[in-house]
């Protein structure tokens, strides 16, 4: 049922060649609404990586002659409660969600994955500790833990990321362990363990590439969950620091001007909703193009 | 089937006793002293000094986590400092607020969910079938929170067609209750619904491929009884079980919702707790969600052995 | 499955439906939209602003203030102290019962201090430390014994070290009275769900039941004051509290409501850390010239007009401009980049000035630290600003790990409660851990004098120290605002920014 064994089972010629990464990406190229999501999350990159170059004005220069300016043809998106162009601290606002949704899933694959892989291949007491502990912290409330957490650390993106990342753990450590227990009783496992391989060797080289393209696909998931966390975070004021943007203290910030300066609201929100679906569209391709069953 | 009961009751205890160690350790890592930020302007260091005994704080750490879960095995959840009120009674409280706010948010996803999802399956790859691809990613895409901000504005603040917060029970005036909760169990119903669409699709198609949807259709039933009535029956399983889960994470993760919309459920009762350093109704709050959350998740697993006897093992 | 889970369902409904009891509404009925849900309503325990406004309807004070916030009498008639300065007697007014029909009398109010004085977690301690034994005279007259003089003990007197409590009530529920508060307002409490509502009634048997013409009070904590505002509008609520500055505009726009407005007795500040470990030997904790170049970099009109609209009063000591005590020697500053620039150089620091800038989460307060950041900027200061939780805050203050704090104080009637305990040597807010001996001593003689004039003689010479080296940096004053529909009449703020409610008149 995994994406390997399907090459090997698969007689036509072109596709016996093909490497299983080709050939998602074929399958993936396919999908409308994954490549429109693609397109987008490039997008929004590039906004953030060269927001210096697009942005129309620096996004914590203040104009205290044009504070809450609808938007006009001077300020697209309007200005904010100090007259700062909304625009600009969207470009630049990129940067932390971007930053927060890819680096929290990174830890949480980082601390997952292992652990995942340790508790399903050693199982026993190591696999029944890991597995509680799992079970308890996704017993608990995801926001709650995240904001724990990142007031323990102190607020600063960097910890809401950290906050994020390890609130997301969990979720990878399942997974892991699942499709570990799932291949560990396979043949070329076995055989490996026969021949005398060590243990870590097996789990790198025989276990870990079927998790591959699940985690793949979970990720992606994650990330948009990520940057709702984050801006959740900001929201309360658990993640970036003033006087540099991100959308969620943006949002937050609105709130008191809904009735005076609704744009300060919508357009932070929008670009939340845009970039996490796009990670949700990629998302749903990746899940798509890695399935066996689907041609 | 009995051991196996038994065997994920067994389980449930050390889970229980984890998410137990892990809220309380959690907060006391939480910097800021309780009765510090209890304090407030009335800063007085002996003051200060007389609540950290009263309330056990001067104690190590694990002495106070005794007693603390001392406390839970005889009934008692501990008192809230800011309120000093039982923490039973808070909760006692804000649970029909909750489970009303948490229903029909539930309600509204299985409705819109279940509705969507089989026309989804039924009329698969047609313009409807997209519509409701469309459908279900904004309902996941859309953050809770904007949601709710957008639209108080609209509907609150602009169009001043329903009231922006508060929370009325449906015993006192159900109308009112009805305005004062459409809105966010709209916004927590919305986000579910979208998960609830995808499952609900990919479980009819499963159903409406299967032999005794084919043996219903060879039998000449007309294609409405087949779709709702035999396929629905077997597709719903997965759908219920989702949907049981659902309800279990609402009961704690309506935290921005409730604190949008000012609505006294346990969501803003634990984050303002957590803000104001109010241990004892983190923890309470916590536990009670978090073992409701491992119960319902049993009863789902439970509930989906029964209807796939081949998942025993 | 289903079945159950429908079960399940159904039964949740059903439990909703149950909890809420009823209460049926009828005369007349003011809904009251707060700020923030106010803590344990027991005026021994109680220590937010949001609580005394709750109190003002259902607990009344020996004393209270009045617009030029004089002491005038409550549940007392009269009072006398002797010219040492350590004796006071107080005439209390006779027949004044307490909602559980118990007589507010002269035993009632030495059980009241007392309590006060001696319960455990007691936060009305301190403002009574002064208090050494409460003697009754007859029925009603209590007589204070003072360990030392202590002049602004009249003015605690008039929040809630001055609430009397039913003895009886107290004793029986101990230290959950604040569940069910027995005072001697006019009203009583009825019932309080936490973080929804907090309900009270008319009471009958109020010493001044004449002028109470409301039968029910509802109050109902919003924390999002565009929401409160909405509510207001749609007529949901009767009063709201705390009206942003920038909403102000709508409100004086809509010829259905009504705004009342007083400028507080706090101030809103910047804590400087002069004395309170390694942060405090920076050049701005160091150096008073550099704290006067930042004071000069900072533009207060600027400040007012653009996060408030303008419609604050910007001030520069621990009282506004408007306060019998504020000093004119000492004008609010006006801003002077270039002038702030030389004083640097004089200082001989090298720019820019990295500033540890510590912020307690709070929109408002946040907008503020921006404006601020950006202004010193243009001096040479690099403030970095760190946004904490406020829980956080209070201990990060306390243990000095900030250069510069963003202060906001809700102020006390008498000036003795907006200073002594901020510039005091180890005083418990003097979080900026200034220190000085010479302002110790005057601080401590100003307590010993009650003639306001020589009162106002000695802080003159702690303002003339305190202002230009202390650990605080005075900015504005808030103004409160409280809106009501144009239906409620008879409503004033008086200087604490409480409304009272005895005078209060709904028409329907």
């Amino acid at each position: 049922m995994t994406a390997q064994t399907i090459p090997v089972s698969a007689p036509a010629a072109p596709e016996a060649i093909e490497t299983p990464g080709r050939r998602a990406w074929r399958r993936l190229k396919r999908r409308r609404g994954a490549m429109v999501g693609l397109a987008v999350i490039v997008i929004v990159v590039l906004a953030a990586i060269f927001a210096p170059w697009i942005s129309p004005y620096d996004p914590i220069q203040q104009s205290w002659s044009a504070v809450r300016k609808a938007p006009s043809a001077a300020h697209w998106f309007g200005t904010d409660e100090v007259g700062r162009d909304v625009l600009a601290r969207i470009l630049y606002g990129a940067r932390a969600s971007l930053l927060a949704g890819v680096m929290s899933v990174a830890i949480a694959i980082g601390i997952g994955v292992p652990v995942g892989l340790l508790a399903g291949y050693l199982g026993g007491v190591v696999d029944a500790v890991i597995s509680r502990l799992t079970d308890a912290m996704l017993a608990c409330p995801f926001l709650i833990l995240a904001i724990a957490l990142a007031a323990f650390l102190g607020p600063s993106l960097t910890n809401a990321m950290i906050a994020i990342g390890v609130t997301a753990t969990p979720i990878f450590v399942r997974l892991t362990r699942g499709q570990v227990l799932a291949t560990k009783s396979e043949d070329y496992v076995e055989a490996a363990r026969a021949v005398g391989n060590p243990h870590w060797r097996i789990a790198v080289r025989h276990i870990l590439p079927n998790v591959l393209p699940q985690l793949l696909v979970q990720a992606t998931l994650t990330v948009a969950t990520a940057i709702i966390a984050e801006a959740s975070l900001s929201f309360l004021g658990l993640g970036q620091q003033p006087p540099t943007p991100s959308w969620g203290s943006m949002l937050n910030t609105a709130q008191r001007f809904l009735a005076t300066g609704p744009w300060m609201a919508v357009f932070p929100g929008l670009a939340i909703f845009v970039t996490v679906l796009s990670f949700n569209l990629l998302g749903d391709g990746f899940r798509d193009a890695l399935d066996p069953r689907s041609k | 089937m009995l051991s196996l009961i038994g065997r994920r009751l067994v389980q449930l205890l050390p889970t229980l006793f984890l998410v137990s160690v892990l809220i309380f350790l959690l907060q006391q890592l939480l910097p800021g002293d309780p009765a510090t930020v209890m304090a407030g302007e009335e800063n007085d260091p002996e003051t200060i000094a007389q609540i950290r005994r009263q309330y056990r704080l001067d104690q190590p750490i694990p002495v106070q986590y005794l007693y603390w879960i001392r406390g839970v095995f005889t009934g008692d959840l501990g008192e809230s400092m800011r309120l000093k009120a039982p923490v039973l009674d808070l909760i006692l409280q804000k649970l029909p607020v909750t489970l009303q706010l948490a229903s029909m948010a539930m309600a509204i996803a299985l409705v819109i969910g279940i509705t969507a999802g089989v026309v989804s399956a039924v009329k698969k790859d047609t313009v409807w079938d997209y519509a409701v691809n469309v459908l279900s990613l904004w309902g996941i895409s859309t953050p809770n929170f904007w949601l709710g901000i957008m639209m108080i504005y609209l509907f609150a603040v602009t169009l001043g067609w329903l009231p922006a917060s508060g929370y009325v029970s449906p015993f006192e005036d159900w109308r009112q209750s009805l305005a004062t909760t459409i809105m966010p169990a709209f916004v927590l119903g919305n986000s579910i619904a979208g998960v609830i669409m995808r499952h609900t699709r990919s479980a009819m198609l499963q159903a409406l491929q299967s032999d005794y949807v084919r043996t219903a259709r060879a039998k000449g039933l007309a294609e409405r009884v087949v779709v709702w009535k035999h396929a629905m029956r077997n597709a719903l399983t997965p759908v219920i079980t989702l949907g049981a889960l659902e309800f279990g994470t609402l009961l704690s993760g309506a935290v921005l919702t409730e604190q949008i919309f000012t609505i006294p459920g346990f969501g803003k009762l634990i984050v303002d707790a957590v803000f104001n350093r109010d241990y004892a109704v983190v923890q309470g709050v916590v536990l009670v969600t978090a073992t409701t959350y491992i119960l319902l998740n049993l009863l789902a697993d439970l509930g989906y052995i029964l209807v796939n006897p081949r998942l025993r093992g | 499955m289903r079945p159950m889970i429908l079960t399940t369902i159904l039964a949740a409904t059903a439990m909703s439906l149950l909890a809420g009891a009823a209460s049926a509404q009828q005369g007349t009925h003011l809904r009251f939209g707060l700020a923030e849900d106010p803590d344990v309503l027991d005026p021994t325990f109680a220590r937010t602003y949001v609580g005394r406004i709750v109190f003002a309807s259902l607990c009344d004070k020996l004393f209270d203030i009045d617009e030029k916030l004089n002491i005038v009498p409550q549940l007392a008639l009269s009072h006398e102290t002797t010219p040492d300065g350590k004796t006071v007697t107080i005439k209390l007014r006779p027949g004044v019962k307490f909602h559980d029909g118990e007589s507010m009398d002269a035993e009632a109010v030495k059980f009241s201090l007392e309590r006060h004085l001696t319960t455990q977690g007691s936060f009305r301690r301190p403002e009574l430390a002064a208090l050494d034994k409460v003697e009754v005279v007859d029925p009603t007259t209590v007589r204070l014994l003072l360990k030392t003089p202590f002049s602004p003990l009249l003015s605690q007197l008039t929040d809630r070290a001055g609430m009397m409590v039913s003895p009886k009530a107290a004793k029986e529920a101990g230290d959950k009275f604040g569940l069910k508060p027995v005072c001697a307002g006019p009203f009583r409490f009825v019932e309080r769900l936490q973080q929804d509502r907090i309900v009270v009634e008319r009471f009958p048997d109020y010493w001044n039941k004449e002028n109470v013409h409301l039968d029910r009070i509802t109050y109902v904590p919003i924390v999002d004051s565009t929401v409160r505002l909405a509510n207001l509008k749609s007529g949901q609520l009767d009063v709201i509290e705390r009206v942003l500055a920038t909403d102000i505009k709508e409100v004086r726009d809509n010829s259905r409501l009504k705004l009342a407005t007083v400028t507080e007795i706090g101030y809103q500040s910047m804590t400087i850390n002069v004395g309170k470990g390694e942060p405090a030997k920076g050049p701005l904790g160091s150096d008073p010239r550099v704290r006067q170049a930042l004071e000069l970099s900072i533009d207060r009109d600027a400040i007012n007009q653009v996060v408030f609209n303008g419609e604050y009063v910007p001030g520069n000591q621990w009282v506004s401009p408007e306060n019998p005590y504020y000093q004119q020697k000492f004008p609010v500053p006006k801003r002077d980049v270039a002038k702030a620039k030389k004083l640097l150089q004089e200082a001989g620091v090298k720019t820019p000035i990295t500033i540890d800038y510590m912020v307690p989460q709070n929109p408002e307060t946040r907008q503020t630290a921006e404006v601020i950041q950006a202004m010193a900027a243009e001096a040479g200061f690099d403030m970095k600003i760190r946004v904490v939780e406020f829980a956080t805050s209070l201990k990060e203050a306390e243990e000095g790990r900030f250069q510069a704090y963003m202060l906001n104080w809700s102020g006390r009637p008498d000036p003795d409660g907006n200073l002594y305990i901020f510039a005091k040597s180890k005083a418990p807010q003097n979080y900026g851990g200034y220190s000085n001996a010479e302002v110790d001593a005057w601080l401590d003689e100003a307590r010993t004098k009650s003639d306001p004039a020589e009162r106002k003689a000695i802080y003159e010479k702690v303002a003339e120290k305190f202002l230009k080296e202390g650990s605080l940096m005075y900015l504005f004053h808030r103004r409160w605002f409280v809106a009501h529909t144009a239906k409620l009449q008879g409503l004033k703020l008086l200087p604490d920014g409480l409304v009272r409610v005895v005078g209060l008149k709904l028409t329907p």
